[in-house]
């Protein structure tokens, strides 16, 4: 379903030099499969979440998603791809706070061209146990809740591929492993393949397919080398 | 949720910004109605009182505007005065012969001997006599003609109608020739009743008063005329009054001494008149047809005795030397209000993208395009600017209806909520309404510019 191939991205530093961020040679993501990418701060995780969704392009290197090359479209045609085939939930959620936690939902379904109906915001908030919740303002609601409004919302226009950026950095301990199995549940009911990013083994490991940073990408894996030495 | 739900979401959930920046437009707005809706009603006042049912004032030579503003608007000092027997021009043989037998007296034989009654003919002629005071109100001496013929309104159809009372008359058993009748202002200010008496002064308000005081008989009802503010007497009283009697002169134009005498009278009710020959009028109003108009005032003119002038030519020349510029200025001050909003517009929206950076981010992350939010910051300009117009349109005309008392009292027009409305409306209020949008276009721009990745 998506398939990387010699993925690169470099940024340049302050001095003018580039640093090579991303040097992915191979990531394939199933149809419905749930792939947690696990590695350190600075390896590039949330990048690679960007370019997959389009955010940021990359230097070099293939995108495929469901056969489609992304790589080569125009930014507004990534916004579109994004808007109708992808989710994205944040580290801190990024609710916006004028919108009531229906209307966060239903802002998902907003920009995607496809027909959703109306009522899929009120379902969803429904399997998130948000259906008391759903006109409350983000200030009104706990963390958790607000994490909960944010799967929702990446799932509001039933896309083929959810993006997780440390889904429950800011959440507390209690809440982690609630969410966690939310977005695994909901997205195996609804067919959708995950890659997450998260730097906690603990997540980690509630995953069946967990990738090492190090291992895919080589840029990460020469910096870390360097260091080393 | 559409572009235009989620514009208005943001607009409400920022309420104190977006009230304020709304209200500048909505002062901006309202200032430049007020601005067109004075200017309409100053156009409205010159279109009542120079549409005063007559077309031509003849007049002493001397300025046209003098003799405009003194006859009109009662204004201004009084101009010198004509002789009666010229006004007798205007009148055909038979009328002249008529006038001859109710007045008496000694009737030099004009020069051109009616000359002027065919350019009249289906009009009329009617004489004032001015230079007394009643209170601080223009005493006026007229014949009973001057409401029975004059109409006035915008379309100069209306008869002057009495509050109470009825017209003066020529001559009354009840009064003599010392009957009056009053402006509604008139009445009011001087708290004047039927029956009322009231003393002219001469020669200016607080002078000396005449002994002989006029008996008010009809009160009018508000013209929004400057009639409402005149006290109109009977001119065969007028010219009985000490001081009216015009004296002998030379050719140089000196007086023979003891030739201004009265004629004597044993009581109010003796029915002598002052003779012709004694007789000056200031001014005679005119109404006859377009081109007749125009043939006698070129005739008029060109005769040593007095000047023929056009009311509404004075008056609109006036209207468009003075308060047209004044208008247009005014107009261009409280544009640059409007501007000041639409910067403020701008300002407003511009300086709420830095902290919205995050909350278009996330849009964006969610499929928005560049578009999307463009449009979403150009829809809240949209909306601050037309909602802000509105409500100062609204407010803008909604001054005119509230201060109805005042407006009505002092100029005798009403305003309606939408009775002043000037073709300038119709681009003005757009275009502030358009900087407005436009000023939307810079944050929107901001918006559209704002990095995904670095705002996340």
């Amino acid at each position: 379903m998506l398939e990387i191939r010699n993925l690169k991205k470099s940024y340049a530093e302050p001095g003018g030099n580039k640093l090579l961020i991303l040097d992915i040679p191979q990531l394939d993501i199933a149809q419905a499969e749930q792939v947690v990418l696990r590695g350190e701060s600075g390896g590039g995780k949330t990048t690679l979440l960007h370019i997959i969704s389009g955010i940021v392009s990359a230097d070099s290197g293939s995108i495929r998603l469901d056969g489609t090359e992304l790589t080569q479209f125009s930014e507004s045609r990534r916004d579109r791809i994004r808007a109708d085939k992808m989710g994205y939930v944040f580290q801190t959620f990024n609710l916006l706070p004028a919108f009531t936690a229906l209307e966060n939902v239903r802002l998902g379904m907003t920009f995607a061209r496809k027909k959703i109906n109306a009522e899929r915001g009120k379902e969803l908030l429904n399997k998130v146990g948000l259906s008391d919740r759903m006109h409350y303002l983000p200030s009104q609601l706990s963390v958790g809740q607000q994490q909960r409004v944010a799967v929702a919302r990446a799932l509001a226009n039933k896309p083929r591929l959810l993006l997780a950026d440390e889904p429950t950095a800011n959440v507390d301990p209690a809440n982690q492993k609630r969410i966690i199995d939310l977005i695994k549940d909901v997205c195996r009911e609804e067919s959708v393949a995950i890659l997450m990013v998260t730097h906690s083994d603990e997540i980690a490991n509630q995953f069946g397919r967990v990738e090492r940073l190090e291992h895919i990408n080589r840029a990460f894996a020469d910096r870390i080398a360097t260091s080393e030495q | 949720m559409n572009l235009f739900t989620i514009a208005v979401r943001n607009l409400t959930y920022r309420k104190l910004p977006t009230a304020l920046t709304m209200l500048s437009m909505a002062l901006g707005v309202a200032l430049v109605v007020l601005v067109l809706t004075i200017s309409g009603v100053i156009q409205k006042t010159f279109d009542r009182t120079s549409n005063v049912g007559y077309n031509l004032i003849v007049g002493a030579k001397g300025s046209d505007i003098q003799l405009t503003f003194n006859t009109v608007f009662f204004l201004s000092q009084p101009v010198e005065n004509i002789q009666y027997s010229y006004y007798m021009e205007y009148m055909a043989d038979d009328g002249r012969q008529k006038e001859y037998e109710r007045i008496g007296g000694v009737l030099k034989e004009p020069e051109r001997s009616g000359l002027y009654s065919f350019l009249i003919k289906g009009g009329f002629a009617i004489p004032l006599c001015m230079g007394d005071y009643i209170g601080t109100f223009r005493c006026i001496g007229t014949t009973p003609d001057y409401f029975n013929l004059l109409k006035h309104g915008n379309d100069n159809d209306l008869d002057y109608k009495f509050a109470k009372g009825r017209n003066f008359v020529d001559y009354s058993d009840e009064h003599g020739y010392f009957e009056a009748v009053v402006g509604s202002q008139v009445a009011a200010e001087m708290k004047l009743n039927l029956g009322s008496e009231i003393f002219a002064s001469h020669g200016a308000a607080g002078g000396a008063q005449h002994d002989q005081g006029f008996v008010v008989v009809g009160i009018l009802e508000p013209t929004g005329t400057p009639n409402d503010r005149g006290a109109f007497v009977n001119i065969e009283g007028f010219y009985l009054l000490e001081g009216h009697v015009a004296p002998n002169r030379d050719e140089a134009g000196r007086e023979e001494k003891g030739s201004a005498t009265a004629p004597e009278r044993d009581t109010k009710w003796s029915k002598v008149r002052l003779p012709i020959e004694r007789r000056e009028v200031t001014a005679i109003l005119i109404k006859t047809d377009g081109m007749k108009g125009i043939g006698l005032q070129r005739q008029v003119n060109k005769s040593k005795f007095a000047q023929a002038v056009s009311p509404i030519g004075v008056i609109s020349g006036l209207l468009n030397f003075f308060v047209k510029p004044i208008k247009w200025a005014l107009l261009a001050i409280t544009s640059l209000v409007c501007i000041v909003s639409a910067i403020s517009i701008l300002v407003g929206i511009y300086n709420s993208m830095s902290e919205r950076k995050r909350d278009i981010a996330v849009m964006r992350a969610l499929g928005a395009s560049r578009d999307h939010i463009t449009a979403i910051i150009l829809v809240e300009s949209v909306l601050i600017a037309v909602v802000g117009g509105f409500i100062g349109w609204i407010a803008g005309h909604a001054v005119g209806p509230l201060s109805n008392a005042w407006t009505e009292r002092a100029t005798g027009v009403r305003i309606d909520f939408l009775s002043i409305n000037s073709i300038e409306e119709l681009f003005i209020v757009p275009g502030l309404v358009l900087i407005g949008i436009l000023a939307g276009i810079i944050p929107a721009l901001a918006a559209y510019r704002t990095s995904v990745a670095k705002s996340l």
